[in-house]
C-alpha cells in the first residue's frame, strides 16, 4: 500500500517537475540564457489562472488558459524587455553578458514577486482543479486531479518531443543549440528562433505553473523555491539537455516523495540538494551533460 | 535705492517675516501635539494587512469625537515585508525619527519576539495584536523592570490551547463521542507551546493522543501527512497552523481525508480563505476571537461592519484586536495624563476594557504570562467557528453560536 503511495504519488510530482524544467532547459540549450525569473512566471500563470476562476468566476478551463497566456506574454516580456536589451548592449563586454542576464532576470523575478504580493497578498492561492473527486488505485485514495496533473504533463512533453524532432522549426530550433552560427549560415534567422523557442517556454511554464497550483498551490514564497528545484533539476540533469533534465526530474520526485514518506516530510528536499552536490563532485557536467 | 538691493531687501524681509510665523505657529501646535502610534505589520499577508487598516479606523472614531484631552491620534504605518529585520529598522525609525509614542506590530510570534528588546532599550510601549508565542509574557515576568514595555494584546499559545480544548470538550468529546485525536502543527514558535498546551489538555478532556506531528511551514506537499495521520486513524486532526493554510487545506479536501480537522488555523480566520481554497475550506473548524456575525460584545458588530465598509472585507483576528488596542492605548494615555513610556505602562497595566473581543485586562507581575491577557470566563474565551456553504459560521460557544456542526460528504465521523 505505502510502496504503491510512493510510486503514484511521485510519480505525478516527477511529471510535474519535468515539464517545469523542460522549458528552462530548452531556453538554456538555445540561447545559453539561465532564466531566474522562472519561478516567478510559473507563479503568475498559477495566480492568474485562480484570479480568472475566482474573480472574474470562469470555469476552470478557461482560467487554465488565461493562466498559460499570461505566462506567455510573461515569457516575451522577460525576452524583449530584460534578455536582449542586454544581449545588444554594445556597453556591455560579452563576457560579462551571462552575468548581466542572471542578475537581470532575478531582479524581474522578484519584480514579478513582489507585484504579485502587492496585488494579491503572499498568502497562497490554488486553482480550481480541472477534474475532481478520488479514485481507488490499488488502496490508495488518489485525486482524479492528480493522473489528469501526470497525463497531461507526459503528453505535453511527448508533444516537445515530436516538435523538436519531427518538424522543420524544431530541427532548427535543435540546430541552434548545437551551432548557433551554422543555422545563420543556412539563411535563418536566429532571432526568430529565440522567439519560437520563448513561445514554447512561455506555454511550458505556463502550464506547468497551473498545474503546479492545482496540485498543490502556490504563493508568492514559491517563486524562489520553484526557480531553485527547476535550477538544480536542470544542472543535474546536465545543462541544457532535454532528455536529462527529465531522467533528473524523475530521480528528484522519486528522492523527494521517499524521503517524505518514510523519513520525514521535513526533511524533503535535502537528499535531493546533497546528490546534487556529489553529482557536481563526480560529474560535472550533469548526467547527460556535453560540456 | 537701485533695483537690485531693493529686491534684496524685501527677500530678506519676507525672510524675516516668514520666521516669525514659523516661531509662533510652533509655540500654540506644541500644546496639541498628536499622540502617535506606530504600526509595523505585514501589509502583504492577509491577516497583517488589516493591522493598520483597523488601527486607522480607531483613531478616526476617536478623533471624531475630539480625540484624548484634544491631541488627536495619528497612525504612522510601517510595511515589515513579513521579517524580523525589516521590523527592527522600523520600530528604530518609529521611535528615533517620528517619535512615535507606542508601536502596535505583527501577527508573528518571531517579529514580536525580535522588537522585544528593543521595546525595552528604546523604553517604547509595544502591543502585539496578533502573535502568539508564551515566550514574550514569559520574557516580561523573567525580567520586568526591563521588558515591562510590552503588551501581548492576543491570547498566548497556552490560552488558544484551552480555548480549543474547552471548545472540544463540548463539540466533539460529549456531541459526537471522539474518543482520538492527532495533533498536527507547523513549526514555529508559536506552536511549541501550543503543543504542549494541546498534549496537556486533550487528554483530560478525553481525547487519547495517538500521534503528534510537526511539519515544516515551507511545506507544500501534504500528502504524507494525512497519510500518516489517517494510518493512526484518530477521530480528528487537531491543527495548530498560521503559516500554513490555503495548501493543507486545499489538499485535504482533493485526497478527500475522512477526517474532520478542528483547532487553530489563521488563515481561515479570513474572509477571503473561501475563494482561495476554491471552497475546499467547507466544513474547516477553526478557533476565533472575532469573526463576522459573531457577537462577542457589543462593539464586535459595528467594528466589523465599519471596517467592511471602509476597506471592502471583513478584518482579519489581528483587525479586531489592533482596533481594540488603538483605544485602550488611548484610554491609558488619558488616565495617565501623559505620553511618558512609564506611566502608560502603569496606566496600561490598570486596563480594564470591553473591546471587540471580549473584556481586555492583563496579567500582573506575578502572573508567568505578565502583561498577557487574561483568559476565561466573562473576559476572553474565544469561539469556534466553522466554514458552511462559503460562510463563517459561529458554532461554539452556545451564547454565539449560529450553527451546528456540518460536514462534507467526504468526512466520515468514526464514532457517532
Amino acid at each position: 500500500m505505502l510502496a504503491f503511495q510512493i510510486l503514484i504519488d511521485g510519480f505525478a510530482i516527477s511529471a510535474l517537475y519535468a515539464l517545469g524544467a523542460m522549458g528552462f532547459t530548452l531556453i538554456f540549450g538555445v540561447s545559453g540564457v539561465l532564466n531566474l525569473s522562472h519561478g516567478a512566471i510559473m507563479v503568475a500563470a498559477a495566480v492568474a489562472a485562480w484570479a480568472a476562476a475566482s474573480v472574474l468566476n470562469t470555469d476552470s478551463y478557461t482560467g487554465a488558459l488565461i493562466g498559460i497566456f499570461v505566462a506567455l506574454i510573461m515569457s516575451f516580456a522577460t525576452y524583449f524587455v530584460v534578455v536582449q536589451p542586454i544581449q545588444k548592449s554594445r556597453r556591455i563586454p560579452n563576457e560579462e553578458k551571462e552575468i548581466f542576464v542572471l542578475t537581470g532576470t532575478l531582479l524581474w523575478g522578484i519584480m514579478i514577486q513582489e507585484l504579485i504580493a502587492y496585488f494579491f497578498t503572499n498568502n497562497a492561492k490554488t486553482v480550481l482543479p480541472i477534474i475532481e473527486g478520488v479514485v481507488n488505485i490499488m488502496g490508495v485514495r488518489t485525486p482524479q486531479n492528480e493522473i489528469f496533473t501526470a497525463v497531461v504533463c507526459c503528453v505535453v512533453i511527448g508533444l516537445l518531443w515530436l516538435l523538436v524532432n519531427r518538424t522543420r522549426t524544431g530541427k532548427v530550433v535543435l540546430a541552434a543549440s548545437m551551432n548557433p552560427r551554422g543555422v545563420t549560415l543556412l539563411g535563418h534567422e536566429l532571432n526568430n528562433v529565440y522567439i519560437v523557442v520563448w513561445a514554447i517556454y512561455g506555454v511550458l511554464a505556463g502550464l506547468a505553473g497551473v498545474l503546479l497550483g492545482m496540485f498543490l498551490g502556490v504563493s508568492s514564497y514559491s517563486v524562489g523555491p520553484l526557480t531553485a528545484s527547476a535550477f538544480s533539476i536542470v544542472v543535474l540533469g546536465g545543462l541544457g539537455s532535454v532528455s536529462g533534465s527529465l531522467i533528473a526530474a524523475i530521480v528528484v520526485g522519486y528522492l523527494e516523495t521517499l524521503t517524505a514518506y518514510l523519513i520525514n516530510p521535513a526533511y524533503r528536499t535535502i537528499p535531493a540538494l546533497l546528490l546534487l552536490v556529489v553529482v557536481m563532485y563526480i560529474r560535472p557536467q550533469g548526467l547527460l551533460g556535453r560540456r | 535705492m537701485s533695483f537690485k538691493t531693493s529686491l534684496c531687501g524685501s527677500a530678506s524681509l519676507i525672510a524675516l517675516a516668514g520666521a516669525i510665523a514659523l516661531g509662533l505657529s510652533a509655540g500654540p501646535a506644541r500644546a496639541a501635539d498628536p499622540i502617535k502610534i506606530g504600526v509595523i505589520a505585514e501589509a502583504q499577508a492577509i491577516a497583517g494587512a488589516s493591522i493598520p487598516q483597523a488601527a486607522q479606523l480607531a483613531a478616526d472614531e476617536i478623533n471624531a469625537k475630539g480625540g484624548v484631552d484634544g491631541r488627536k491620534i495619528e497612525i504612522v504605518t510601517y510595511d515589515n515585508h513579513s521579517s524580523s529585520a525589516d521590523s527592527v529598522r522600523a520600530f528604530q525609525r518609529a521611535v528615533n525619527e517620528d517619535k512615535v509614542n507606542a508601536v502596535i506590530t505583527s501577527y508573528i510570534s518571531e517579529v514580536v519576539l525580535a522588537l522585544e528588546p528593543w521595546a525595552a532599550r528604546l523604553k517604547t510601549v509595544m502591543v502585539t495584536p496578533g502573535a502568539a508565542s508564551n515566550e514574550i509574557t514569559k520574557a516580561v515576568h523573567k525580567d520586568y523592570d526591563k521588558n515591562k514595555y510590552t503588551f501581548h494584546g492576543y491570547l498566548t499559545s497556552a490560552s488558544l490551547a484551552l480555548s480549543v480544548c474547552d471548545a472540544a470538550k463540548d463539540l466533539l468529546v460529549d456531541g459526537k463521542h471522539m474518543k482520538t485525536a492527532v495533533i498536527m502543527s507547523e513549526d514555529a514558535a508559536w506552536t511549541k507551546p501550543l503543543d504542549v498546551g494541546y498534549q496537556e489538555c486533550l487528554p483530560k478532556i478525553g481525547l487519547k493522543v495517538l500521534d503528534h506531528i510537526r511539519f515544516s511551514p515551507d511545506t507544500t506537499d501534504f500528502t504524507p501527512i494525512f497519510n500518516k495521520i489517517e494510518a493512526s486513524k484518530p477521530d480528528v486532526i487537531i491543527t495548530g497552523i498560521s503559516h500554513v493554510g490555503v495548501q493543507p487545506t486545499v489538499q485535504w479536501k482533493n485526497q478527500q481525508v475522512p477526517i474532520p480537522m478542528f483547532g487553530i488555523s489563521s488563515q481561515a480566520t479570513n474572509e477571503t480563505f473561501g475563494k482561495d481554497t476554491n471552497n475546499a475550506s467547507e466544513g474547516v473548524l477553526y478557533q476565533g476571537v472575532s469573526g463576522p456575525g459573531l457577537a462577542i460584545t457589543p462593539k464586535s458588530l459595528p467594528f466589523a461592519d465599519a471596517f467592511k465598509k471602509k476597506f471592502g472585507n471583513y478584518p482579519s483576528y489581528a483587525g479586531y484586536t489592533s482596533y481594540d488596542e488603538v483605544y485602550y492605548l488611548a484610554d491609558a494615555i488619558k488616565r495617565a495624563g501623559s505620553t511618558d513610556s512609564d506611566k502608560m505602562v502603569a496606566a496600561l497595566e490598570k486596563t480594564d476594557w470591553e473591546g471587540t473581543i471580549g473584556r481586555v485586562q492583563f496579567y500582573g507581575k506575578d502572573n508567568q504570562f505578565t502583561h498577557g491577557l487574561k483568559y476565561g470566563k466573562g473576559l476572553i474565551t474565544g469561539a469556534m467557528l466553522q466554514w458552511q456553504d462559503g460562510k463563517q459560521v459561529p458554532v461554539w460557544p452556545k451564547e454565539v453560536a449560529k450553527g451546528e456542526l456540518k460536514f462534507p460528504s467526504f468526512i466520515k465521523l468514526t464514532s457517532k
